[in-house]
């Protein structure tokens, strides 16, 4: 899916794609209530893995940095110690961090599933397009009726 | 070394592209060169579902980050605003929004009405007929009559209003403050083979329709057509000069790599406010120590960039959403100078429909709307297609400090030096952000807003490059005469928004355009006397 023209660095290794999935998973769990899966999610987690394009060292370094404030391994903490370190990674807010979060939304957000619990088919904009509605040009009425308002230059 | 040709032009953007079509009447020899493609537009992230992530990837509108081999690198590490530009044929028409207005008669006289800056010296009677030239070549979608603005008629009616629209239409008129459709160059309708507005969603990463009026598919078709010859992937790095201090020809880095030089009888610089500074001061000499054309010191100094405010909100009804050409209707309300707002000049509110679905849930997280965990499902859909708001392009008015230079380190692909910027925002501009932010809020909730998020200046959003090779008549102050040309060098002539003496508080592409129109015609009328 993805077309990034840049060159990607090395991939992601394995335990860094583990710690990825983790964090996917905690950042959009799924939902039963509005039908759609979580971020971590076989086909969401595969998008991001093609993905990571010119982002790939970046993403690498914000998960080497959470490894490192769970003091080696994240994904070897157990759950509390995991939302209590991923939430001090996420205040930071690196650089690094913010590409990586930005590549969940944007495999996440593109997934049919969620895309039609948004009411939106599942496709892209062209060529098909969308319907704008003309709207009420009557709102323009009290505008029309104004002074002009530029400035005579000499 | 090849032919001479008669008339070199150098960038195939809004303003290239315009002068090589009015220019090649005269059946002239004329060459451009283009250091970026022919873009594709069946390529165009519209066409995949990937659309929004390629708008921060390979279509990003920042260089640095979009960083194609055409692009060259700009050290912006001294300004708070970055650089947003593209090189391809077409230039940065290919990723701009399309809004499309034009100065008012009082932005050509900023001296003579509020004291500041410089006055023009041209007028807007002036350009009056180039600004109308330029819109039957590109086609303007809006709507006559719009009390802002000397009478002028649109090519197309206006895009529509949509439910952005009446909720923002709605918030203007409870205020009693001024709208208008935004006049746009998108067609709304089918428009001189290209075909209308199917609302992609999509302008600022090249229009997959060809609704929107970019150069590669209006000016230069016709261009080529009637002799022009296009070169692309051909980088310049200087503009060379003979021994009578006339500019004689271009050293060019062609699409093998391989080091040219077009001899040339008049070059025209048409690269933008950065670009066009950068060759200049990269052909520096002997005969010209400071830079080509730069006796004055003028040549990259006044740059700017229109300090931008984003003032969005999010409503409890639906709003256009993803759907739709950003464009939609703006207000000058607050355009014309006002000294008890507290500052000089003023600003254009451009009011924009909506995100994608990804950008929403990104903003969302930067922003703090948007949590991790359960709660993420419910939130985003508070967000998603319920926002709304406005941009407001405050005008920036020249000072010297501003200004592009060489990066002593920094080299693009073929080895050329960089531009490095250093820029600050004044504090008239820092007090007109803060009014546009003021006002931008009282609208959003006049129109219902239970949300409102705010950004000023943005950061990402140095899309108008302007003033760094500024016309005047007076030699010791400009860059080039009153129709264009070098004050320095006879042969040497600028189109783009370099030569722009103040910037108005809106989007500069039209008057660009007219204006290398006019200088267009200033040289065909003098064509026996052109170096006198």
């Amino acid at each position: 899916m993805a077309s990034d023209d840049a060159a990607p660095g090395p991939g992601l290794t394995d335990a860094a794609r583990h710690a990825l999935r983790q964090v996917a998973a905690m950042m959009i769990p799924a939902s039963a209530e509005y039908r759609v899966p979580g971020a971590d999610d076989e086909l969401v987690f595969a998008d991001m893995l093609r993905s990571t394009g010119r982002d790939t060292a970046a993403i690498a370094r914000a998960l080497a940095d959470l490894d490192a404030r769970a003091g080696g391994s994240f994904a070897g903490l157990d759950a509390a110690r995991r939302e209590a370190v991923a939430g001090e990674w996420r205040a930071a807010a690196s650089p690094d961090f913010i590409l990586l979060q930005r590549l969940v939304l944007q495999c996440y957000y593109r997934d049919d599933r969620v895309m039609r619990s948004l009411d939106m088919e599942p496709r892209p904009p062209f060529p098909k397009g969308h319907v704008v509605e003309q709207g009420d040009w009557s709102l323009l009425d009290p505008v029309r009726k104004r002074a002009r308002m530029w400035r005579d230059a000499p | 070394m090849t032919d001479t040709v008669d008339v070199l032009i150098i960038g195939a953007g809004a303003s290239g592209a315009a002068v090589a079509w009015s220019l090649a009447e005269t059946k002239m020899r004329i060459v451009c060169l283009e250091q970026g493609d022919w873009m594709n537009p069946a390529a165009y992230p519209a066409s995949g579902r990937d659309w929004e992530a390629r708008q921060l990837g390979d279509f990003a509108i920042n260089p640095n980050r979009r960083a194609r081999a055409a692009d060259y690198p700009i050290n912006e590490d001294n300004s708070p605003i970055k650089v947003g530009n593209f090189n391809a044929v077409g230039g940065s028409t290919i990723l701009y929004a399309g809004h499309f207005p034009r100065f008012h008669p009082s932005d050509f006289r900023v001296r003579s009405l509020d004291g500041v800056a410089d006055d023009w010296p041209l007028d807007y009677a002036t350009l009056e007929p180039f600004y109308a030239e330029n819109d039957r070549v590109m086609g303007v979608s809006g709507l006559a009559g719009d009390p802002a603005y000397p009478p002028h008629e649109a090519t197309m009616p206006p895009l529509p209003l949509g439910r952005s629209g009446r909720i923002l239409a709605r918030g203007m008129n409870a205020m009693g403050w001024h709208w208008w459709p935004s006049d746009s160059a998108i067609a709304s309708t089918d428009y001189e083979g290209r075909a209308g507005c199917i609302n992609l969603a999509h302008c600022t990463s090249g229009c997959a329709q060809g609704a929107k009026a970019s150069t590669d598919i209006t000016y230069w078709p016709q261009a080529i057509r009637a002799g022009v010859e296009l070169r692309t992937r051909c980088r310049v790095r200087e503009i060379t000069t003979n021994a009578e201090g006339m500019a004689s020809g271009v050293v060019y880095y062609d699409a093998e790599g391989v080091e040219r030089f077009q001899a040339a009888e008049v070059v025209i610089l048409a690269c933008n406010g950065i670009g066009t500074p950068r060759i200049l001061l990269n052909s520096a000499s002997g005969r010209f120590p400071r830079g080509l054309a730069n006796t004055s010191d003028q040549v990259g100094r006044n740059l700017m960039f229109h300090p931008y405010a984003a003032i969005h909100g999010y409503f409890d009804e639906e709003t256009d959403g993803y759907r739709g050409p950003g464009n939609c209707i703006w207000s000058q309300e607050f355009y014309e100078s006002d000294p008890s707002r507290g500052f000089l000049r003023g600003y254009t509110f451009e009011f924009v429909r909506g995100q994608g679905a990804v950008m929403a849930a990104v903003q969302g997280m930067q922003t703090g709307r948007l949590p991790w965990g359960a709660a993420h499902h419910a939130a985003y859909r508070k967000l998603h297609a319920h926002r709304t708001g406005m941009v407001a392009i405050c005008e920036d008015l020249p000072e010297a400090h501003n200004r592009v230079t060489l990066d002593p380190v920094l080299k693009d692909g073929h080895g050329i030096p960089a531009p490095k910027l250093h820029y600050t925002l004044s504090e008239n501009s820092r007090r007109m952000l803060d009014h546009a932010v003021a006002r931008g809020s009282e609208i959003l909730r006049a129109a219902g807003a239970r949300d409102i998020a705010t950004e000023a200046p943005i950061q990402s959003n140095g899309v108008h490059l302007m003033g760094t090779a500024r016309m005047g008549t007076n030699p010791e102050r400009s860059v080039v005469n009153e129709w264009g040309r070098s004050h320095d060098v006879r042969n040497l002539f600028i189109v783009d928004g370099s030569i722009f003496v103040t910037s108005a508080g809106l989007n500069p592409t039209r008057t660009i355009q007219a204006l290398a129109l006019y200088i267009a015609d200033q040289m065909k009328r003098r064509l026996s006397t052109l170096f006198d």
